[in-house]
Parts: C-alpha cells; sequence; structure tokens
C-alpha cells in the first residue's frame, strides 16, 4: 500500500489519516482515541458482537450508530465516540451485561484486572436497575483438567470459541442454546484438549474462563512482572512472567509481531509449575549425599585434574548447554576450551540436527516462513515440535498468502491445512526430496516407474509442478523420528542447496535455546560465533589464552567412547540423555560405565539419578540473559524470582569450576560475559548495554545485525493481558542499530575468520531396503513428553509408549489389536502391547520418544540403535 | 369485491397443489413466456409492476434485483420462513399453491441469471415442506426445472431447505447463514448486503413466498396492469393476514391502497366485524413487530407509505385486531415474551433486554409492578432502539431488537393508564 491509498477521517472533529480497509477500531486506536469493547480482537476477526464499540458514524442517511470494530474506514468519514447518543448506548451496554453477571468480583480471579470491572467503571451507569432474579447456572464447570467455565459470568463475546476455532483450529468449544439462554459449551463428554486452551483464559474479558493452576492462587495488585522469553520449546514466544512473594504465579502470552502474536501453547503457559516440582533439586550432591558446594566442586576439579594428568583433556566431555542462556553457554564453552582444553563439547543430544544445517543454511524468519508462496515441510509434526510456528503457519494459510508442501513419513497436524502431503517411508525423504528438487524431465513420465521412498510418482510430479510453479519456496526442516539419523535431514539441505539456490529454511530444533548454544560454541567442531575451529582457532587463542586442537567428539561419540570405558569426566550441562539421546541403552551404559558423571541440573532426570555428582542449578524464572530460537532471534530472559536452596547459575558454577582448576574466565556477572561477548564475539557485534535493556521490553533480535532496528514496546499491565502490547512506539532516535552508523567492531581487527555456511555435497545415503518381514521404526516427538517442563502439569494427557501399526501388518503376523508381541531391533528384543492405527502408513510402526513408560511397554529409546540411519523393527506374535 | 385474484386464484380447488390443476389453469405459461423474453425484460416488467416486497420491508422488487453485484454466480433465496405470530399468508400459499410459488421463483432465478435457487420453508410446516417438495419433484419431471428448461438454454436448479426452528432464520442474513449450515446469527449490515456478498459469499437475492407468487401474474399480464392496480407506490394486490377479535378470522387478497384497516375488518366479505360486535381498542398493523395503532387510526388505507407515515407499517401484512375486552399489558407482554424466546443471543441489547423487559411486563402483569417500571421499560427500549421511533434506529445488529418496543414502549404510551391500574390494583383487571 503506498500513502496515495490513504485518505483523511475525522474523528471527533479532528483529521487523521486512514488507510483503506481498516476498521474504525483500529484507527481511533492509532489516533489515541479510546473506544471501549469486549468482543473485539485484534488478532481475529471481529464480530460485532457485543456492541459496546458502538460510535456515531456517517453514512448515506447521516449519522448512525455502528459497530467500530466492523465497519471499516470510508474516505472524509465522520465519526464520534463521545456524543450524548454514544455514551448512552455505552451505558445501556453495559448495564444489559451486567443484568445478569454476577456480583462475585471479590472472589473472582479476574477481579482487578478485568475488562468489564474497567470498563464499567468509566462507561457504565452507577447502579443497575435490575430487579428481577439473575440467571443461574452451576459454576464453574470443567471444559478440561487445565480450563474451568463459569457460565454465570460469560458475556457472550464469543472470544474463546473464535479463537479455538478460527486461530487453533480446534472447534472443541462453541454456543449452544440461544437468547439469554446461550451457553459456552462442550460437545458432550468431549473435553477442550486443545494445546491452546489457556489462551481463552487469557483473552476472556471477564472471569468465566480460568485455569486450574492460577485459580485462588493471587490477586491482580499482588503480582509483580517481568517479560521474558519462553523456553518452552525453541519458538522463543515472548511472554510476561509474574509472581508473588517471590514464587512465580502464573505466565500471560505477549503479543510479539514477529513471533507469537500473543499466544502461547499450554505446555509454555504453565511451565512455572516444573520450578516448583517435586523433582527439583536444590542442594549439591556426590554420591547422592547431600555435601556443600564446596565439596562438590572440589570433587569435580579432583576428578577433572586427574583426567588432564592421566588419560588427556580428550578424555573429558560436556554433554547439553541447550538449556542454558546464551551467557551462561558461552561461559561453559570457554571453561571447556581455554580451562579443560577440550573441544568434546555437545548441546545436542544426537536428537538435533547437523549444526551446519542449524546455523549455516540461509535463514528465513517466522514472518518470512508465513510470507512465502510455498512452504516446504520437511520432518516433524511442527504441532507437537513448535506449536506457535503451527498457529502462524496455518494462519498464514487461512489467509491465502502461503500454501504449505508436507513431507511426511505419516498424516500430521498439517495435514488438513496443506496444499499437498505426501507420506514416504521414514528415513526417505532425502530420496523424496531430491526427485522434487533435481531438475529433469517429469518422474512419472522418465519411465523409471518405481515410488520414491513410498511415495507414487504422479505424486512427486504434482508437488514438483508446486514447487516449480512457486516465485519462492521455505523449507522447514526438522527431524521427523529419533529413530533415523539426522544424516537424512543434511542430506535433504544438500539436494535444495545444490538444486535451488534460492531457496531459504527455518530449521526447526526443539530444545529452548539450541541455536544460542551452537552460537556460543557448544558444539565439537563451533567456536562462538558459528565459526568452525580451524578457521576460528587462532582468532579465539588471541582472546583467551589457549584453545584446543581439532574437531571434538559429539554426544553419540562421547557416549560411545564412555560406554567403552575410556572417559575420565562427562558433564551432563541440563542435559538428560538417557531420556533424549536415541539409543536409550547407549546412554545408559554409558553413564553406568564408570566415569564421573556431573549433572549440572535443576531437575533429577533419569541421568542425574545415574550421576556421581549432582549441582543444582536455577532454571527459568531463576536466571537472566539471553536466549536465542530457531529463527536466531535473540531475546532477553528475566530473573524474577530467587533460585531455591542452594541453585547455582549455570555460569557461576563455570566459574567456580574454572576458579578451582586455576583458571580465570573473568566473569564476575552474567553483565561481564554479555560486554565480553559482543567485544569479542563478531556475530554478537552491535548487542551493546543500551541494545540489551531494551530488548528486555521488544521482539528481540536477529543475528547478526545488519541495520536492524530494536522497536521498543510499550506494555501496560493493568490493560487486557496480551492486548495492550500491541501498541508499537515509534523507534526513538539513538536506539536503532545501523550498520554504517555503528561498525562492526571485528572490522577493526586484523581478520575476522568467517562464520560457517553449510557446505555439505549431497551423496547417497546407504538406507537399507525394507525387508518383507520388518517394519520400520517412527519415534517422533510429542509436545507433552516425559521432559521436566510438563512433568507437574497435572490432567494433560500425554501420549503413553503404545507401539501403534497399521492392521495390514498386524493381520499379516497374525495378531490382533491389544496382544502383546516380541519387538526385535538391533538395540535388543522386547515385549510390547501393539495397537492398530490405521493412519500410520503400512510397514510402519510407531513409538512416540520419549513418554510416560506404559504399563509393561517398550519405549521407543529401547529399540533404537546407536549410530544407525534408520531402525527396522520385526513384530512375532506371542 | 372485483379485485382480480393474482395469488389466489386456484384456492377453491381441492387439488390446487398438484401440477395436474396447475397446468390445467393456466400454470407455467408465465415462465414459457419469461423464457422467451430476455433477461433484462423480464426486470423490467417487474420494475414497471413497482412490486414491493412482501416480507414486511416492502422494498422494490425491481430495485432489488438491480442491486446485485455482477458475477458470475448468483444466488435466489425463497424466504419461507414465516414464523411471527399473526403472521399465516405465506403458509397458504406454500401449502395450496405450491407450484405458482414455484414458477415465480423459476422466473425471478431467469430474470436475474441464478442457475441455483433455493426455498427455506420453515421447519413446522410439515404439509408446506412436502407440498413444495412434491411440486420441485413434479416441476423437475414437467421439464420446468433442471437443465435447459422447457428447451430454453436456461438451466435452473432448485433447493428445498427446511428451517431448524429459529424464528431469526426470518431475517435474511441469519436465513443465509442457516442455509451455510451455521448457527443462525443475522450477519452485520452494513457495510455489506446479501446483493454483494451474500449466500455463500456470492451476490444473493432473498425474496418472500408471496412476493414470488406474484411472478406468474406479473409476467402473464404485464407490469403495467399489475401497477394499474393500488395507488402511489402500493400497487397490485396484497394477502393480507388478518386475525384476532374478527368474526371471520383468515387470509384476503385484496386491492392496495384502495380500501382502509375498518374495511378490512369490518366488510362483510372479509373481517365481518368485531366478536360480539365489541369495539376496537387497538390494531397491530403489520405483524407482531410493527407499532400499534389506536381506534382512530382505522381509516388509514392499506397503503404501505400511508402507514409509514402514521408511524408504523404494513410490514408482513398481518393485521391482528384486539378489542375493549384485551388487557393491552398482557397482550404487549405475550408479543415481548415471544421476542425474548426467539431472540439469537448474538447482541448484547438484545438478548440481555429482551430477558429483561420479559421479566418486567411479566411482573407488571401478575401485579408485582413499580410506578417506575415504566419509565424503566422505555429506557431499556430506548437502549435497544435509541429514540424509540419508527422506523427505528438501533443498537443492535438486526431488527429483532427493536421490534420489542413496538408492543410495549407503544403499548405504555397509548395505554399508560392500563399499565398504572395494573400497578396501583396490585393485578390484572381483566383476569
Amino acid at each position: 500500500m503506498t500513502d496515495d491509498d490513504k485518505f483523511l477521517i475525522k474523528i471527533d472533529g479532528a483529521d487523521y489519516e486512514a488507510s483503506p480497509g481498516e476498521l474504525i477500531i483500529e484507527a481511533c486506536d492509532k489516533a489515541g482515541v479510546h473506544v471501549p469493547r469486549f468482543c473485539y480482537h485484534p488478532r481475529m476477526k471481529p464480530v460485532g458482537m457485543c456492541r459496546m464499540c458502538l460510535v456515531e458514524v456517517s453514512g448515506p442517511r447521516g449519522m448512525s450508530l455502528q459497530p467500530s470494530c466492523y465497519m471499516p474506514v470510508q474516505p472524509d468519514m465522520e465519526i464520534v465516540t463521545e456524543s450524548d447518543k454514544v455514551k448512552k448506548a455505552q451505558d445501556g451496554v453495559l448495564e444489559f451485561l451486567l443484568i445478569n453477571h454476577p456480583l462475585d468480583c471479590p472472589v473472582c480471579d479476574k477481579g482487578g484486572e478485568c475488562p468489564l470491572q474497567d470498563q464499567t467503571l468509566t462507561y457504565g451507569p452507577g447502579e443497575s436497575r435490575f430487579v428481577e432474579a439473575k440467571r443461574h447456572w452451576a459454576k464453574p464447570i470443567a471444559l478440561s483438567e487445565l480450563i474451568l467455565l463459569d457460565r454465570e459470568r460469560c458475556i457472550q463475546c464469543a472470544r474463546c470459541t473464535r479463537f479455538a476455532e478460527e486461530v487453533a483450529g480446534d472447534p472443541m468449544i462453541d454456543f449452544m442454546a440461544r437468547g439469554d439462554s446461550t451457553e459456552v459449551n462442550i460437545f458432550d463428554d468431549n473435553k477442550f484438549t486443545s494445546y491452546f486452551s489457556g489462551n481463552t483464559v487469557q483473552i476472556c474479558p471477564v472471569g468465566a474462563l480460568t485455569a486450574t493452576p492460577y485459580r485462588f492462587a493471587s490477586r491482580p495488585w499482588d503480582l509483580e512482572q517481568a517479560e521474558s522469553t519462553c523456553v518452552g520449546c525453541a519458538t522463543g514466544c515472548r511472554m510476561v512472567i509474574q509472581s508473588s512473594q517471590d514464587k512465580l504465579i502464573r505466565y500471560l502470552g505477549i503479543d510479539s509481531d514477529p513471533v507469537n502474536q500473543s499466544w502461547l501453547c499450554d505446555k509454555g503457559r504453565f511451565g512455572y509449575l516444573a520450578n516448583y516440582a517435586e523433582s527439583r533439586v536444590v542442594t549439591p550432591q556426590v554420591d547422592h549425599q547431600e555435601v556443600s558446594w564446596k565439596v562438590a566442586v572440589d570433587h569435580v576439579a579432583r576428578a577433572i585434574k586427574e583426567a588432564l594428568a592421566t588419560t588427556g583433556p580428550e578424555s573429558i566431555g560436556i554433554i547439553g548447554g541447550s538449556r542454558l542462556p546464551n551467557e551462561d553457554a558461552y561461559a561453559w564453552s570457554k571453561l571447556a576450551r581455554s580451562v579443560f582444553g577440550t573441544n568434546n563439547v555437545d548441546a545436542q543430544l544426537g536428537d538435533g540436527l547437523d549444526p551446519e544445517v542449524i546455523v549455516g543454511l540461509p535463514k528465513a524468519t517466522i514472518d518470512e516462513t508465513c510470507a512465502s508462496p510455498l512452504v516446504v515441510l520437511v520432518g516433524p509434526d511442527i504441532k507437537e515440535e513448535s506449536p506457535i510456528l503451527f498457529l502462524r503457519l496455518k494462519g498464514a494459510i487461512d489467509r491465502g498468502t502461503t500454501r504449505v508442501l508436507e513431507i511426511s513419513p505419516n498424516p500430521t497436524s498439517m495435514t488438513k491445512y496443506s496444499a499437498m502431503s505426501l507420506f514416504h517411508r521414514p528415513g526417505e525423504a532425502h530420496l523424496v526430496v531430491n526427485s522434487l528438487v533435481t531438475p529433469g524431465p517429469t518422474k512419472a513420465g522418465s519411465g523409471a516407474g518405481l515410488p520414491v521412498g513410498g511415495v507414487e510418482l504422479a505424486d512427486i510430479d504434482r508437488a514438483r509442478a508446486l514447487i516449480e510453479d512457486s516465485p519462492g519456496v521455505v523449507f522447514v526442516l526438522g527431524r521427523a523420528s529419533m529413530a533415523d539419523s539426522a544424516q537424512i535431514v543434511t542430506q535433504c539441505a544438500s539436494k535444495v542447496r545444490e538444486n535451488l539456490p534460492g531457496a531459504r529454511f527455518l530449521t526447526v530444533v526443539r530444545r529452548a535455546n539450541t541455536h544460542g548454544a551452537l552460537d556460543c560454541g557448544l558444539s565439537p567442531n563451533l567456536l562462538p560465533g558459528r565459526m568452525t575451529i580451524d578457521d576460528a582457532r587462532g582468532y579465539y587463542e588471541g582472546h583467551w589464552g589457549q584453545v584446543a586442537q581439532g574437531p571434538g567428539m559429539s554426544t553419540g561419540e562421547m557416549l560411545a567412547r564412555a560406554a567403552a570405558g575410556s572417559m575420565a569426566v562427562l558433564i551432563l550441562l541440563g542435559a538428560d540423555p538417557v531420556s533424549d539421546f536415541p539409543s536409550r541403552s547407549l546412554a545408559k551404559k554409558a553413564l553406568e560405565s564408570g566415569a564421573l558423571v556431573v549433572s549440572v541440573t535443576s531437575h533429577l532426570d533419569e541421568s542425574a539419578k545415574l550421576a556421581g555428582v549432582i549441582l543444582p542449578t536455577t532454571t527459568f524464572g531463576e536466571k537472566g540473559g539471553t536466549t536465542t530460537n530457531f529463527e536466531g532471534r535473540v531475546s532477553s530472559l528475566s530473573r524474577k524470582v530467587t533460585g531455591p536452596g542452594q541453585a547455582f547459575d549455570d555460569w557461576t558454577v563455570a566459574v567456580l569450576l574454572a576458579k578451582e582448576l586455576g583458571g580465570d574466565l573473568g566473569f564476575s556477572s552474567q553483565q561481564d560475559i554479555s560486554e565480553e561477548m559482543e567485544r569479542v564475539v563478531p556475530l554478537y557485534s552491535n548487542l551493546k548495554p543500551h541494545i540489551w535493556t531494551s530488548l528486555a521490553q521488544s521482539d528481540g533480535v536477529v543475528i547478526p545485525l545488519y541495520g536492524d532496528r530494536v522497536v521498543p514496546r510499550w506494555f501496560d499491565p493493568i490493560a487486557t493481558p496480551g492486548i495492550a502490547s500491541l501498541v508499537h512506539h515509534p523507534l526513538r532516535p539513538g536506539t536503532g542499530v545501523d550498520k554504517e552508523s555503528d561498525p562492526v567492531r571485528g572490522e577493526s581487527l586484523p581478520q575476522v575468520p568467517a562464520r560457517v555456511e553449510f557446505s555439505e555435497v549431497s551423496r547417497e545415503l546407504s538406507i537399507p531396503t525394507l525387508d518383507a518381514y520388518s517394519l520400520r521404526l517412527m519415534a517422533p516427538k510429542v509436545l507433552y513428553d516425559r521432559g521436566v517442563l510438563t512433568e507437574p502439569l497435572s490432567g494433560v494427557e500425554r501420549p503413553g509408549s503404545v507401539l501403534r501399526v497399521n492392521h495390514y501388518d498386524l493381520d499379516r503376523i497374525g495378531a490382533m489389536s491389544g496382544d502383546r508381541v516380541r519387538v526385535v531391533s538391533s538395540a535388543g528384543a522386547h515385549e510390547a502391547q501393539v495397537e492398530v492405527d490405521d493412519s500410520i502408513s503400512k510397514g510402519t510402526a510407531l513409538v512416540a520418544f520419549n513418554v510416560p513408560r506404559s504399563e509393561g511397554q517398550v519405549l521407543a529409546g529401547d529399540l533404537i540403535g546407536y549410530g544407525e540411519l534408520v531402525t527396522d523393527v520385526r513384530l512375532e506374535a506371542l | 369485491m372485483s379485485t382480480p385474484k393474482m395469488v389466489t386464484s386456484r384456492l377453491g380447488f381441492e387439488d390446487s397443489f398438484t401440477i395436474d390443476r396447475y397446468v390445467k389453469t393456466g400454470g407455467y405459461q408465465a415462465l414459457r413466456k419469461a423464457l422467451k423474453m430476455t433477461p433484462e425484460e423480464v426486470c423490467a416488467e417487474v420494475t414497471t409492476s413497482n412490486l414491493l416486497g412482501r416480507g414486511g420491508a416492502g422494498f422494490e422488487t425491481g430495485r432489488k434485483w438491480s442491486m446485485l453485484r455482477a458475477n458470475p454466480v448468483r444466488y435466489l433465496v425463497v424466504n419461507g420462513d414465516e414464523s411471527e405470530p399473526a403472521t399465516f399468508k405465506d403458509r397458504m400459499l406454500i401449502e395450496r399453491d405450491p407450484h405458482q410459488l414455484v414458477e415465480g421463483t423459476l422466473i425471478s432465478a431467469y430474470a436475474i441469471q441464478a442457475t441455483q435457487a433455493f426455498i427455506f420453508i420453515r421447519g413446522e410446516f410439515a404439509l408446506g415442506l412436502e407440498r413444495v417438495l412434491g411440486a420441485v419433484n413434479e416441476a423437475y419431471e414437467y421439464g420446468a426445472i433442471g437443465p435447459d428448461i422447457f428447451g430454453s438454454g436456461f438451466s435452473v436448479d432448485l433447493v428445498v431447505h427446511p428451517g431448524a426452528g429459529a424464528y431469526i432464520c426470518g431475517e435474511e442474513t441469519a436465513l443465509l447463514e442457516s442455509l451455510e449450515g451455521k448457527r443462525g446469527y443475522p450477519r452485520i449490515k452494513p457495510p455489506f448486503f446479501p446483493a454483494v456478498i451474500g449466500l455463500y459469499g456470492e451476490p444473493t437475492v432473498v425474496n418472500n413466498v408471496e412476493t414470488m407468487s406474484n411472478m406468474p401474474w406479473i409476467i402473464s399480464n404485464g407490469g403495467a396492469a399489475f401497477a394499474a392496480l393500488g395507488a402511489g407506490r402500493s400497487t397490485g394486490t396484497r394477502l393480507f393476514a388478518l386475525s384476532g377479535h374478527v368474526k371471520q378470522p383468515g387470509n384476503y387478497e385484496i386491492e392496495m391502497a384502495k380500501s382502509t384497516f375498518r374495511d378490512l375488518i369490518y366488510n362483510p366479505d372479509l373481517g365481518g366485524g368485531v366478536r360480539r360486535d365489541n369495539k376496537v381498542k387497538a390494531i397491530i398493523p403489520g405483524g407482531a413487530s410493527a407499532p400499534w395503532f389506536g381506534p382512530d387510526q382505522l381509516d388509514l388505507h392499506l397503503d404501505q407509505d400511508e402507514v409509514a407515515k402514521a408511524g408504523s407499517m404494513l410490514g408482513s401484512g398481518s393485521v391482528v385486531v384486539m378489542d375493549e375486552e384485551t388487557c393491552m399489558v398482557r397482550a404487549a407482554w405475550r408479543i415481548a415474551r415471544f421476542f425474548h424466546r426467539e431472540s439469537c443471543g448474538q447482541c448484547t441489547p438484545c438478548r440481555e433486554g429482551s430477558g429483561w423487559i420479559d421479566k418486567i411486563m411479566r411482573r407488571i402483569e401478575d401485579g408485582y409492578g413499580r410506578e417506575e417500571d415504566l419509565d424503566l421499560l422505555m429506557d431499556a427500549c430506548d437502549n435497544i432502539a435509541p429514540g424509540v421511533t419508527w422506523p427505528p434506529q438501533q443498537t443492535t445488529i438486526c431488527v429483532l431488537g427493536p421490534s420489542i418496543p413496538s408492543s410495549v414502549a407503544w403499548s405504555i404510551r397509548m395505554f399508560r393508564d392500563e399499565y398504572l391500574i395494573h400497578i396501583k390494583e396490585g393485578g390484572c383487571p381483566f383476569s
């Protein structure tokens, strides 16, 4: 839209500029004229139902009352928001809304932050003239284990029902009956089990919808709050964390335009419950005996010294770090390289992607992905992996701005929104991608005739046409299954890079700060700033003193070496390889092999139970710093409450260990670390303290910065949460970052090593042929897994470790749904109960990864071997 | 009376609903004639006739058609969801002369070049549904519906859709929502009217059953012949549903604008007078949503503009007569209760206001009224229909809300004393 399209309108007598299609209420908001509202929500389609936003509008038949949330502005339109007629209408609507609304504000969770309360005070009549009996309902009823509904308080604004249908695509709640008997409800006993159900509570303009964890937990005026970034997954949703009496009480989504647009998934929204879980560790332990920090750190330092003196630095390894803020990851990276002298560091637990895929490909942001005419999804069910990315993409599809081509082993949540879905044999995505992007004649026409990776050639040709006809394409890459190798994803990227140089990528990884940890050098072959050890070793020796030579070992290699008995010290940095490493048997064997296992953790996870030393750390909400989402966007974390017991920040542990080993990292605060990062790591250049400060109130910045601008946002804690923050104040001079006016500091240094670029050459992977007696295993991650974050979230349904196959394959072995079978893979033989699920392709078996073990069932990790490209299993009837 | 019967000519026949009788009495000749004309010529005839919509709003049919957005897909929807208390004229046309309705629908579909038409019939009209479905099936067999009707090259399909029991679906945009399979919630207009964005987002004409039933006569006899009857903008004949305290309630087709309400009530061929020769206390001139008239307004002509000028509407053409033995509070309350029960609940003033007014009215009728309740009722009406004027302004999405004051506010204005007696005496003097 150009400025030429704009026209003038009059609001309360003053001229304002407006754009075609803009709603009157939006124009009023822009003009700073507040119009009261209930049903209007800027992220949903208007319905004009509550009538609170009536204003007088000029039209062909003179001035009339019109809903400002529904009517678009017209050139020369005259809008009056404060006439007697408007005031009478507002007064009337509020009185109508209140006649059946209970006056239980003193015991209502919404009291104090309630738009109905606030607007009644501002616009409503002083008292009610209603003397009849109010409408009564049972209060409250459970829509799900998490969401309760008090229908007496409901004002029928349809925000929740619209959210469920329009935004989340989960139309599980709706209006029932009519007139003043209208109620929101679920259908029969089908609970409101949406992953996004908590948003309805946040946007409810009254106290009708409440979430069980917050019920009667606090009053709004007792809450303190700070902006932060969710670390429930790697999407990096901006949110407000609220506490009272040094205890986390509630999280609310913030309307961050480029990321979560005010929404949160329930896993993130209720993540604070994990801070108070029983599994929280608060005291250092050596051999499961509580000790002081001094004793514990001494113990670790002694073991490291001994290892350095005998088996050498390569017998020390650090696994994990992607749950840490960037600063803490940097401190640990520096500790490993310059004090331990080892490059055995890996933030990923074998369940991620090739680091070059994550940091080295031409990137697309979430916004760019949603604006791309075609998005090719290769990998996981993004609703399980990144629920908010799913919402964003679904929204873009609904608006018609993008289309999705899905390449997946099984139908996913995205299937019904996709323009086309190709379901392939697990582990053979790269073959499908190759046939889609390789130039040449159409596949069906080439005469070869055989399906590729299980996909018919005619479908391949249709999908090729989609890609060829699209002026741009973004590939969303991720791991569809833990049962096949990350190399398959790497090969997908190679094929696309070689054939579609214009394509861009969004790599979806699971753990919150995987990208940031890699950026900070927690990767066997990367130093901070996305530079390889070979390229940047000299550069960092100039800053750090010494840096170990040659690439280190990956998590898999470290575990394999530990299992063989030749690792001396394994440090688990907020990592639980027993649960998260694909091959559970190898991880267990490694941790039980005799190496000193040091678990630096906030929770007693499965691996910590096997550790010799446990060092308790703070977790989300208890530590500050920054985190980097899968776009490469750096945003702030807030320390809102103090950590429990003797929990230390992770960076402090690094400093303590360094000191004990005679080194000095040079840090006495997290601020020291971020200053060094800005000074030393070219990737973080320009992220100066004043930017950090404004980051605390912004959407974050995608690094490296090239003239990106940091736009501070106004957030009103009292206004309806998640809505008021839409107001973006214009950029003030001095807060912007511009490469020309503020050159990258690295340029003044003699030589800055180049950032790594994805360079993997495509090659053939020797995927074994699936023999006629075997099934290929699928082990996808799910949102509600066995991770510490979801553990205390009682009531949500977690999938159990149920083995599911197509009925066709079950018939072949003569078993029935519910029978126990023997499952044999290269990792061993187990017994399990099998269930029929015909949404699963023939020749495939599926067990969700890292879910609670169902009674007598096999875990996916039990079946997955180490270092294999795919996992084939054989089922035998018992 | 020598008025030609335009829509009720066949009602004397036992088998008036069959295609045999219909064809024998000249049926489907108008459609054949229309198909030989150009669509523009058909539209022109209708425009010339100045046929006013018979559903309630009384908008010129020809003008409505001309406002249709140019588009390859257009829909014609016939509104047969007649559900208002005291309105029963469409029901008769649906049950007794379904082919006339079908033929009129087909002529109109051809005129606006809609290849898909819908007849939405009130779900409770069991017999009507059966008759119209039968007529549609017969018409398909007869070659009047389907591909290339009567060899004209024009193809049209006709779907009969039963309503699901909500008065609000007689509101044209709620009807469209219902037809689309959604909750019957009226749409917000402006900015868009069905002629621009209608059924499934395509331009749509929604016409009443009686309006459609006039089409065969207009095409056969010409728009000018239609316009020659009546006076002013109120042309042709109209079917009046007369009910209440008259000796001969029923549907009467009479020429518009020539007779008065008094004629309708007292003419021996029509209403035949008030029961027990009582005096008229009030009439509702155009359906439950119309403001009331007093006995001093009986000499108004049955003319849309004359009635509108007098502060009410001819509306759906149903005239309710209330004699001196009628309790005005109870009458108004019964209508308010109807609108309360039928409010769809979408917008606040109607959802909450209708229930509140119902409760207050009932309280007064039951003898627990307070004097301040009258001001309260007037103000609650004002908050639904600002100014409580006619035609109404509204804070609501559709006109169901502003229909409430028509009985409540007008009865208070006209019969305030009767309300006060209820309040002072603590009960209804008529019971």
